[in-house]
Formats: structure tokens, C-alpha cells, sequence
């Protein structure tokens, strides 16, 4: 059942980043380009989600506990560590070079691009590594 | 050059976070995808390995359905330039995990949430975003 709900979820979020044009790692790269061929519609789909969100979230947060869960799996975390930096960082600039993140990469799977096949099993390799090295190594914020 | 598609991009904006409230609803969870995806590979703390299974389906799917109901395909131009491509997927991939989220997590449910670290973690990314493709397009390409 949850996972037909997740399916349901992740087809309407996909198909949301479709039509927006975030799928669109050229609508991307311009969105990112202040001083060239700038595109501000990707300024439109931020605002657009998180307006339904602000609001939904808000309704959602009023009930004691999710439908299929015990609670509410918030992040916890508060602090500004080097962690939040450094990370947004590095994604940042692969962003600006391949014009996907992860949701928009994962849409363009199925879809014949060779940058496409290159982008997404690095993209794994990295999440993999990043994963196994902030569980090993003692954080710089104490948790 | 893109076309400006302000409407599109609206509705399709609204469509990502009503995703993310019904999945707040259904399982008490954030819908960020590089959390979802990352966690599709081992080690496995949780058994909600199937359900972030299905969302990824979801994504990868998108496409095809919208191809099925509108006729119209995903317009979509990708770099060839696949060392690029692979350097570009491993920051992102490395990037995001590091950085506990992505555009998703951090800039639509954290912002929407008014946590403080997203709106660190989204400035910060959307600032070297700026400047990669300033120095990409403007500094190198020309």
C-alpha cells in the first residue's frame, strides 16, 4: 500500500517538475544565468511549491500523527555546522555544470541522453560515498 | 535561449509541493528526493526501503505518463559533454548527502518549514550555482 501511495507521490511530484520545466536541465542552466540568456521561470515553480507547502504543511503539522506512520519524522537539527555549508556548496557547482538536481536527473532516466547515462551513476557514486563518510567519521557538530 | 512559462512553471511548482504535503500526510516525511534516492543504496537503517522505491518509480515514469495523457514529450536538452556530465552528477550526488538535502528538501520543504539551515543551504547553492554557470558561460566559454 505505501508503496502505491509513494508511487502515486513521486509520479505527480515528477510530473509537476515536467511541466514546470525543471526537468529541463537547459531551462535550468538559464535560470542560473543572471547575467546572459536568463530565464526566470524556475523562480515560478520554488514559489509555486512552497506556497501549496507553507499552507499544507500547516494543516498537515495539526494532526497528532501521519495516516501510515507512528509521528512526524521532522529534521531536528538547528545548528549552522560546516556540514550545511560545505555541502550546498559542492552541489551548487555541480548544478551549475550539469543543470540537474536529483529529482529532475531522475525524471530524465528513462529518457535516450548520453550526459543523462554519465550524470546518474556518478550522481549515486557520490550520494554512496557521502553516505558512508558522515557515518564514519565523527561530525564536526555534536549530535 | 528557453521560453518564459511562468503559468507551466507555477502549476508545476504547485503539483511538487502538493506532493510533498500527501507525503508529509500519508508517512510524517520530508519529500526530499536526494534523501530518498541515497537511501535506496546500503547501508539500510530503516524498512522504508520499498516506499522510497516507489517514489523514485514515480520520477522515472513522470515522463511517459505525461507523454500518454498529453502527447506531448518532456522537452529536455542535456550536455554531451559526459566528463562534465560524470564531474557534474558526483558533486550533486556527494553534494547533496553531505549537505543533508537538495533543491528538493532544503529549497521547497525546508524553506516552506522556515528552518534555518535550508535557508543557509539554499542561499549557498543557489549562490555557487550562479557563479559556476557565470564562470562556465562568461569567463571560460567566451
Amino acid at each position: 500500500m505505501s508503496f502505491l501511495v509513494n508511487l502515486a507521490l513521486g509520479l505527480l511530484f515528477g510530473l509537476g517538475l515536467v511541466i514546470s520545466g525543471m526537468s529541463n536541465p537547459a531551462k535550468v542552466l538559464n535560470f542560473l544565468d543572471l547575467f546572459g540568456t536568463w530565464d526566470p521561470s524556475l523562480a515560478f515553480v520554488m514559489g509555486g511549491a512552497m506556497l501549496v507547502a507553507f499552507i499544507g504543511y500547516r494543516l498537515v503539522l495539526t494532526r497528532q500523527k501521519p495516516i501510515a506512520a507512528d509521528r512526524f519524522h521532522l529534521p531536528a537539527k538547528s545548528d549552522i555546522d560546516l556540514h550545511i555549508l560545505a555541502g550546498p556548496a559542492i552541489f551548487g557547482i555541480g548544478w551549475g555544470l550539469g543543470g540537474f538536481c536529483p529529482g529532475p536527473a531522475l525524471t530524465a532516466l528513462g529518457l535516450p541522453a548520453a550526459g543523462t547515462a554519465a550524470f546518474i551513476p556518478a550522481m549515486f557514486i557520490g550520494m554512496w560515498a557521502a553516505r558512508l563518510m558522515s557515518e564514519n567519521l565523527p561530525r564536526t557538530s555534536s549530535t | 535561449m528557453t521560453d518564459f512559462t511562468p503559468l507551466a512553471s507555477l502549476i508545476g511548482g504547485m503539483m511538487i509541493g502538493l506532493s510533498a504535503v500527501l507525503l508529509m500526510l500519508w508517512e510524517g516525511r520530508i519529500a526530499g528526493i536526494s534523501g530518498i534516492a541515497g537511501r535506496l543504496l546500503p547501508p539500510y537503517r530503516d524498512r522504508a526501503f520499498l516506499s522510497r522505491f516507489g517514489f523514485v518509480i514515480g520520477l522515472v515514469v513522470a515522463p511517459f505518463v505525461m507523454m500518454a495523457l498529453t502527447g506531448h514529450a518532456a522537452e529536455q536538452t542535456v550536455s554531451s559533454n559526459l566528463p562534465l556530465m560524470a564531474a557534474a552528477g558526483l558533486f550533486v550526488g556527494f553534494g547533496a548527502i553531505w549537505g543533508n538535502g537538495c533543491t528538493s528538501g532544503h529549497g521547497v520543504c525546508g524553506l516552506s518549514r522556515l528552518s534555518a539551515r535550508s535557508f543557509v543551504a539554499t542561499g549557498v547553492f543557489m549562490a555557487t550555482g550562479f557563479i559556476t554557470v557565470f564562470l562556465v558561460r562568461h569567463v571560460i566559454g567566451d
